[in-house]
């Protein structure tokens, strides 16, 4: 234990939070502005989260009450570590050298899992059948998930995302694998809005036939967990992204050199830039677009076109190699 | 006291309708609409009572949804409001001493706020939400008092 890690563990849940929401608010202000709407302003998320602290916590009478409590809290727990792999554009990440694309891999599923048997812990048909839904979908998406990141490991011959930020992936392909890694960033891209359980994905937590889903027996603390840590891992999940596939520097791309204090802020402000620009075509362009698939429509889009263009990609990329 | 300024900004809502014509309901939808943009205020429509800070009702309640409705209030957490939207929820309205009703909602749940009108405008709900907020906030500081 450095001083160092210490500030880590401290710093980057509070930095993770206060990106996640304002990423939160930024997503609902122009997914306002597309339906011509003026929409909340950036600083609403926070308020949603410190309202949801002042409320009462109800556990429903026939849940099963440590795991209903305890499920929130590793949701939460879980997207916050998920920050700690991800590295911040030239900053290092800070768990550098303690785990890879399959730790990440991990806990993005952890995530999903936790709100799952939170929903089948409260015992309520509306989060049952939610719960249900979330396990069809998470079987659907993680394939070509795993594709994608096979073949990062095909590409590197490693799956440390330290290596694959060093090198910008467009950089150290041939042509045919370059289309190859094109169709993976494809299949990620429509992978996003499953993961992070938003529409046209959101079939877990359809407000308007279920109930909100696995959600629907949590409020207040618990509640507010759920919300921080969606929060926090669309921010994560937007940042992986650009770290695997848009890792161009901004003095790679518009050939300054800096250094000391400038860079590190420029070089973050550029990956923040980058992350938001992610953010908003995977997420809330396609949400405010998009009307909510049936479950088995979104199993077949996953299983049948997305994979399609996942594997695809895997064997262009194979066969540039 | 800055935490108690959270429900002005922040005010999630449930919508029940009793037995209501639909017209209150379509009036409810029409305040989140580009319009009125109820969502610039933070209020939001939410799909449990779990999540909810305000209790929403419409339409004359018959008698089979009497106790549903005392269920959706008693699984709302605390602090809780309750508006009633439409001249049938308030008094009976149109069907006023009809013997499949069980009177005006107040007699089943505690109401905080009356929005009458056949139907009302967007801009009495939006302002009938905003009166919520007040009770609300009273409501918190009770609460707090309690555990001091």
């Amino acid at each position: 234990m450095t001083p160092e890690t210490i500030f880590y563990a401290v710093a980057f849940p509070i930095l993770g939070i206060f990106l996640g929401l304002t990423y939160k608010g930024i997503d609902r202000r122009i997914s306002a502005r597309m339906t011509s709407r003026i929409g909340p302003p950036i600083r609403q998320p926070f308020w949603d989260v410190g309202k949801l602290l002042l409320k009462e916590t109800v556990v429903p009478e026939n849940a099963v009450k440590w795991l209903f409590n305890a499920m929130p809290i590793l949701a939460f727990a879980s997207s916050m570590t998920l920050l700690l792999y991800i590295p911040f554009g030239v900053l290092r990440a800070p768990l550098e050298g303690y785990g890879d694309l399959i730790v990440i891999l991990y806990l993005l599923t952890l995530q999903s899992l936790a709100m799952a048997v939170g929903g089948f812990a409260s015992g309520s048909p509306f989060s049952s059948v939610g719960a249900q839904r979330e396990m069809v979908l998470m079987m659907s998406y993680e394939m070509p998930l795993a594709t994608v990141i096979v073949g990062f490991a095909l590409l590197y011959k490693s799956f440390s995302l330290t290596t694959i930020a060093s090198t910008p992936v467009w950089t150290m392909v041939s042509p045919v694998a370059g289309i190859g890694v094109l169709l993976l960033f494809v299949a990620l891209l429509v992978v996003t809005p499953a993961e992070l359980a938003k529409l046209p994905f959101d079939i877990a937590e359809a407000e308007t036939e279920i109930a909100e889903g696995m959600l629907a027996e949590y409020s207040g603390r618990n509640l507010a967990l759920f919300y921080l840590s969606d929060a926090v891992r669309g921010f994560a999940m937007a940042a992986l992204e650009v770290v695997l596939f848009i890792p161009f520097t901004f003095s790679y791309v518009f050939g300054v050199s800096l250094s000391g204090t400038t860079l590190y802020i420029v070089e973050g402000l550029w990956f923040l830039f980058k992350v938001l620009i992610i953010y908003i075509a995977a997420v809330t362009v396609v949400r405010t677009s998009f009307g909510r698939f049936r479950i088995e429509q979104a199993s077949r889009i996953f299983w049948v076109h997305v994979n399609l263009i996942a594997l695809l990609g895997l064997a262009l990329v194979w066969l540039g190699v | 006291m800055g935490k108690l300024t959270n429900f002005k900004r922040s005010l999630w809502v449930f919508h029940a309708s009793g037995g209501s014509c639909n017209g209150c309901d379509i009036e409810i939808i029409a305040a989140l609409t580009p319009r009125y943009d109820a969502e610039r205020f933070g209020i939001k429509l939410v799909g449990s009572p779990r999540h909810a800070d305000v209790l929403l009702v419409t339409g004359a309640i018959p008698r089979d949804f009497a106790d549903k409705l005392k269920r959706i209030y008693e699984q709302m957490p605390d602090p809780k409001a309750v508006i009633v939207v439409g001249n049938c929820g308030t008094s009976g309205g149109l069907f006023y001493d009809s013997y499949n009703l069980v009177g005006p909602i107040d007699e089943i749940i505690p109401v905080d706020v009356y929005v009458p009108g056949c139907p009302p405008r967007p801009e009495a709900i939006i302002d009938a939400v905003v009166k919520a907020w007040l009770k609300l906030e009273k409501l918190e500081k009770e609460l707090e008092g309690k555990k001091e």
